[in-house]
């Protein structure tokens, strides 16, 4: 245990590292967006008001039924397990032998999904009631007045929290290693078995991992602020009048 | 004069709460009706009922001939004909002004994007917003908010616009431009449904005045009649309550 074997590892084995946290990122970026879609169009379905009477009355309950499970079986069983269950699940009773990386996307995306439904339902459910009074009384239906109306503004408040998804997925993302995904922590197992040298291996993959973390919640920070622009309008920034110029507006 | 809304015994109960029972009342083209009464007495819930964004309980509304309560009825079709002002304004906190004007007509009118701009524009200088078009709705004051809520409901073309309590929210000096913008349109011959208390604007601008209370139509009449010589000894009360301290009925514009 010194430091001569950190930098040992360190620059023995930077291509692996590095090929794991790309596969970390690669599978935690396009999980999380999927898993926000997924999410979303859960949240505009479990929002819809719902018919008097009807069948139109008893699809939906059926439906809100069905995501209900699903929401709470994702979000109640461990991750891993899940991983286990559908990579070998599928391949003992389906027959499928996935690739890999689907594998991986797929396990996350699904598992992201259920906390993204409940994160935008509780998105939808923030936004001030006369948002939604003034779309219906402009005429329009309830998809009219989430696509234009709501989702941008839930898509925007949401973001901390997405962002808290995707930094967590980075990390969950090493749970794949027991269904054989590289990602960094089945890396990290490898260079760390063929030199017995654990703390300086993992070590190294702690560093990594938090600074995957760390620069993406940076970002998200900037893009949040980019989105919410600038605090004041001022008349200065765009036209600028002065009395002469409305004089000669007018006689025109 | 042509009648645009009939509202014929109409009732909504909240639960056990009954706070419309049996209202009857009209709105004919280009008139400017002024709905008055306390807090409590069903006045909002009126307006909503007529553009339903709260489901009556029984009666029936009639909308050019046409029954609006009946199941087949489109309402998507019938609320883009009514435009609604609301107290707490309600601009599209994602739009800027100048796409708050524009995404009904774009998304539900299904004008193009140039036809849309031209007609917002048209309605923003009306309001007197024009220069603000690329502002979004955190960045205006109450009155300005009101006075771009008022061009996007115009922007719609619609046959009536209700307004509910458009000036309750907003600082009396921010009253009278909003209240300016709204007797403007009311001399253009625009159909206006208005809740208000403020009574100066009822006596001056509006053709009739419908005095409710406790989910009833007490008294209705010109502005001379309710103001001047009222007949209910309820409306006496009523008037004498609110125009004792002389506040924002004393603007005069």
């Amino acid at each position: 245990m010194s430091l001569e074997w950190f930098i040992r590892i360190a620059t023995e084995y930077w291509p692996m590292f590095l090929r794991g946290a790309g596969m970390t990122l690669l599978v935690s970026i396009i999980s999380t967006l999927i898993g926000s879609i997924i999410g979303l169009i859960i949240g505009v379905i479990r929002t819809i008001p719902m018919p008097e009477r009807g069948w139109k009355r008893l699809i939906l309950k059926a439906l809100d039924a069905v995501l209900g499970f699903y929401i709470a079986f994702f979000r109640g069983t461990p991750m891993i397990v899940q991983a286990m269950v559908i990579y070998y699940g599928a391949a003992m009773a389906f027959g499928i032998y996935m690739n890999l990386i689907f594998a991986a996307i797929f396990i996350v995306s699904i598992n992201t999904g259920a906390y993204m439904a409940e994160i935008v339902r509780g998105g939808i459910i923030s936004i001030d009631k006369g948002q939604f009074e003034a779309a219906h009384a402009i005429g329009m239906n309830h998809f009219q007045t989430m696509t234009n109306v709501v989702l941008p503004q839930v898509i925007r408040n949401i973001l901390p929290a997405t962002g808290n998804e995707f930094v967590i997925n980075i990390k969950d993302t090493a749970v794949l290693n027991v269904i054989s995904v590289s990602e960094l922590f089945f890396q990290t197992k490898s260079i760390a078995g063929n030199n017995f040298r654990y703390f300086e291996a993992f070590s190294i993959a702690c560093i990594v991992y938090f600074i995957m973390t760390y620069t993406v919640t940076r970002i998200l920070r900037y893009f949040e602020k980019k989105l919410d622009g600038p605090e004041t309008y001022t008349l200065n920034q765009m036209q600028v009048m002065t009395p002469e110029d409305m004089l000669r507006h007018t006689q025109n | 004069m042509e009648k645009i809304i009939e509202v014929q015994h109409l009732s909504k109960s909240f639960g056990e709460n009954e706070v419309l029972k049996d209202i009857n009342f009209s709105v004919h083209k280009g008139e400017v009706v002024c709905i008055i009464g306390s807090s409590g007495s069903g006045k909002s819930t009126l307006l909503r009922c007529i553009n339903l964004l709260e489901k009556p309980s029984g009666g029936q509304i009639i909308y050019k001939g046409e029954n609006i309560l009946d199941d087949k009825h489109d309402v998507y079709k019938y609320r883009q004909k009514l435009g609604m002002v609301f107290q707490q304004f309600n601009l599209f906190n994602n739009h800027n002004v100048l796409s708050n004007c524009m995404v009904g007509q774009i998304k539900l009118l299904k004008r193009s994007k140039a036809e849309a701009e031209k007609v917002a524009m048209k309605y923003l200088k009306v309001v007197g917003m024009e220069q603000y078009i690329n502002a979004k709705p955190k960045q205006l004051s109450g009155g300005q908010k009101q006075r771009v809520a008022i061009a996007r409901a115009l922007a719609m073309d619609p046959d009536v616009i209700l307004f509910d309590e458009p000036t309750s929210a907003l600082d009396p000096e921010m009253v009278g431009e909003v209240l300016k913008v709204m007797k403007e349109l009311a001399e253009s011959g625009l159909t206006m449904l208005v809740v208000t208390h403020e009574m100066g604007f009822a006596r001056e601008v509006a053709d009739r005045v419908v005095f409710m209370d406790k989910g009833v139509i007490a008294e209705e009449g010109t502005p001379e009649e309710i103001f001047t010589n009222p007949k209910q000894e309820r409306t006496r009360e009523f008037l004498k309550r609110t125009l004792a301290p002389q506040t924002s009925s004393q603007v005069s514009f």
